[in-house]
């Protein structure tokens, strides 16, 4: 056995908790899970059945943890995982899998699946069998600060536009803010339009607001590689520049995994709880609303149907939010077959759109995308996640569909009041 | 050994036997899986209705309309039979009496003629979940030899147990004494197979319902 590889499997023992000795000790091979997962009902291959993506754990689990195991492995019977194993398991536990958690929601014996992935990601990585791609966004995002290595100038050089487009002021390092705002790479190089929504939303509603030159990237490439020691690096970023400027709310972008990455397993990383509240952009504005202090004017009048991102609705408990919101700006607002709590992923997320060699698979699980849109037949598709957002125009640029994708926060912004 | 003194052997030396590997086999399954503990969630939880670990407990024992469409014999098979056992094995009288003799309490029975029915269902339906098992691709590709197995050593006690009480195949005594035999291995063996699911899956489902009323999902 490697050193890398002795590595993988000590991570692994290390990650196996009551849960996943449970859910493993449950699991009836009943194939419920194969259905609810789109790199099987796309494909019809079964091995991208959601619970045999866990083979190599479940082994390490049964081996380790159970008495028989552990005889059977003293005698022989049952084979260690090796490194060539893990290696062809790389497509099964990143390539296929977005961590988007429908599979455990169906599971009848409630095994939560997505746990057990993300567990066995960390020993994917520390084995050396993550993806290059999900690699290098790592090693930018440590090094130089975001995934598709943005530095704090080319954030400025966006300041300047937005503040020179929108006629106001975006605050830099402001003590006290009520909000940190966050942004994903994705929004400072392909939609700038996010920051400038987000300006006029604060402005109008009257509440301060900050962004930080030492955390602007809130997107979490260790957490999806599985590497808890960098995730909590690019975690601890926000954090300290969070407690230095004394915000009371960090606002995680359009981004599914950011708002995981920093909502959920934020504080587990850091070993303690945040002295501030953490919430999506989505969270935020259905506070304003719910408060009254989010005026609009106007209605979109073509045919808008929205599409939860998996971090956000399922994986995160908001889905009433961007349904009122929708409701508020769009008099035409049409919802597609599972939409909400149950809605298709985009087949982007987890770090699986940072996968080169992943991508004619990602096209092919598409098509369950492709079957949502059709059956409701939108001018406009709405979503509140950056990553998805770009997924879903390479998908539907692939499969041929004009149908533009616009992000939810700049939809509310463009039905503020004009500032008197 | 003749047939009767084999249904004594069953009845006295091989149950004691049996539960006594049985209660310790669960114990030590119990304390091996859930003594490995998990960490606190450090996150603030979301204020709100959602999910719990009682209402996973509780709702997952009823499919979702697009799994049932999938999978309609695992799902209609899968509850049919698991409902069927529980009927059979808790109302069928002479079980209560054993458990009276046994505990010192019993409950009232079902007449045998309805047992007799609900056993036939229940045969049907395991034997369509297997033949499901064996044509779907995705469960033919996930199953083990454990899972036949396992499969045999429930259907087993089902099988001997009607088979006795209609007086078919072999003499009474000798068919009851197998009937019992195939109870006692089921025990046996139940701890340390996927059968554990029978305890597991509660806690399964509590860890997942946990997780999420803690994030506020509404289930």
């Amino acid at each position: 056995m490697s050193a890398t590889m002795e590595k993988g499997v000590r991570v692994l023992k290390e990650v196996i908790d009551s849960r996943i000795a449970s859910y493993f000790s449950s699991c009836v091979h009943c194939g419920i899970c194969a259905d609810a997962c789109l790199f099987y009902t796309e494909t019809g291959d079964p091995k991208y059945t959601p619970i045999h993506k866990l083979e190599p754990l479940r082994r390490v689990y049964e081996q380790e943890y159970t008495l028989f195991g552990k005889l059977g492995k003293l005698i022989g019977w049952s084979k260690a995982v090796t490194d060539a194993e893990l290696a062809e398991w790389q497509e099964l536990v990143y390539n296929s899998c977005t961590l988007c958690g429908r599979c455990s929601v169906v599971c009848p014996v409630g095994n939560d699946i997505v746990y057990m992935v993300r567990k066995l990601r960390e020993g994917m990585s520390a084995s050396g069998n993550a993806p290059d791609g999900l690699k290098g966004a790592v090693t930018r995002t440590v090094t130089i600060g975001s995934p598709m290595g943005i530095k704090l100038p080319a954030v400025k050089a966006q300041i300047k536009h937005v503040e020179a487009d929108y006629g106001l002021k975006v605050p830099l390092d402001m003590e006290g803010a009520d909000y940190l705002v966050m942004l994903s790479s994705m929004e400072i190089i392909n939609f700038p339009e996010y920051l400038g929504a987000i300006g006029k939303i604060m402005h109008s509603v009257g509440k301060t607001w900050t962004l930080s030159s030492e955390a602007f990237e809130a997107t979490n490439a260790g957490m999806q590689i599985g590497n808890s020691d960098l995730a909590r690096v690019i975690v601890t970023r926000i954090v300290d520049a969070a407690e230095k400027l004394k915000a009371k709310t960090v606002i995680s972008p359009e981004c599914g995994h950011a708002y995981t990455a920093l909502r959920w397993e934020g504080a587990n990383l850091i070993g303690r709880p945040f002295t501030f509240k953490v919430q999506h952009i989505i969270e935020v504005l259905g506070e304003f609303e719910a408060q009254g202090l989010l005026k609009t004017e106007g209605m979109e009048t073509d045919k808008l149907t929205f599409h939860d991102p998996c971090q956000l609705a399922r994986r995160g408990g908001v889905i009433k939010q961007q349904r009122v919101l929708m409701n508020k700006v769009a008099e035409n607002f049409v919802e597609m077959p599972d939409a909400g709590f149950m809605n298709w992923c985009c087949g982007g997320g987890g770090g699986a759109s940072a996968i080169e060699e992943g991508e004619e698979l990602r096209l092919k699980a598409f098509a369950v995308k492709i079957r949502q849109f059709n059956a409701v037949k939108p001018d406009r598709l709405v979503t509140a996640c950056a990553n998805c957002r770009i997924v879903l125009e390479e998908g539907l640029e692939h499969y041929a569909m004009k149908l533009p994708v616009i992000g939810l926060t700049e939809l509310v912004a463009e039905h503020l009041p004009e500032p008197k | 050994m003749d047939h009767l003194a084999f249904l004594t052997w069953v009845r006295g030396t091989g149950l004691d036997i049996a539960l006594s590997l049985f209660v310790f086999g669960v114990l030590w399954r119990l304390i091996e899986i859930y003594g490995l503990g998990v960490k606190k969630d450090l996150s603030e939880p979301r204020a709100g209705e959602a999910a719990s670990g009682w209402h996973t407990i509780w709702r997952r024992s009823f499919p979702q309309k697009e799994a049932m469409m999938k999978s309609p014999v695992t799902y209609a098979g899968g509850i049919i039979f698991h409902f069927g056992l529980a009927i059979v094995v808790l109302f069928f009288v002479p079980h209560i009496l054993l458990i009276k003799d046994m505990f010192g309490f019993g409950w009232p029975g079902l007449p045998s003629q309805v047992i007799d029915l609900v056993t036939v269902v229940t045969m049907v339906a395991m034997i369509l979940v297997l033949v499901d098992r064996l044509v779907k691709p995705v469960k033919r590709f996930l199953s083990t030899k454990a899972d036949y197995i396992t499969w045999v050593l429930t259907f087993m006690p089902l099988l001997t147990g009607w088979l006795a009480v209609q007086h078919l195949l072999l003499p009474y005594t000798l068919m009851l004494a197998i009937h019992i035999l195939s109870v006692e291995i089921l025990l046996i063996v139940l701890p340390f197979s996927k059968l554990f699911h029978a305890f597991t899956a509660f806690g399964s489902r509590w860890y997942n319902g946990e997780v999420n009323g803690h994030k506020g999902v509404a289930v």
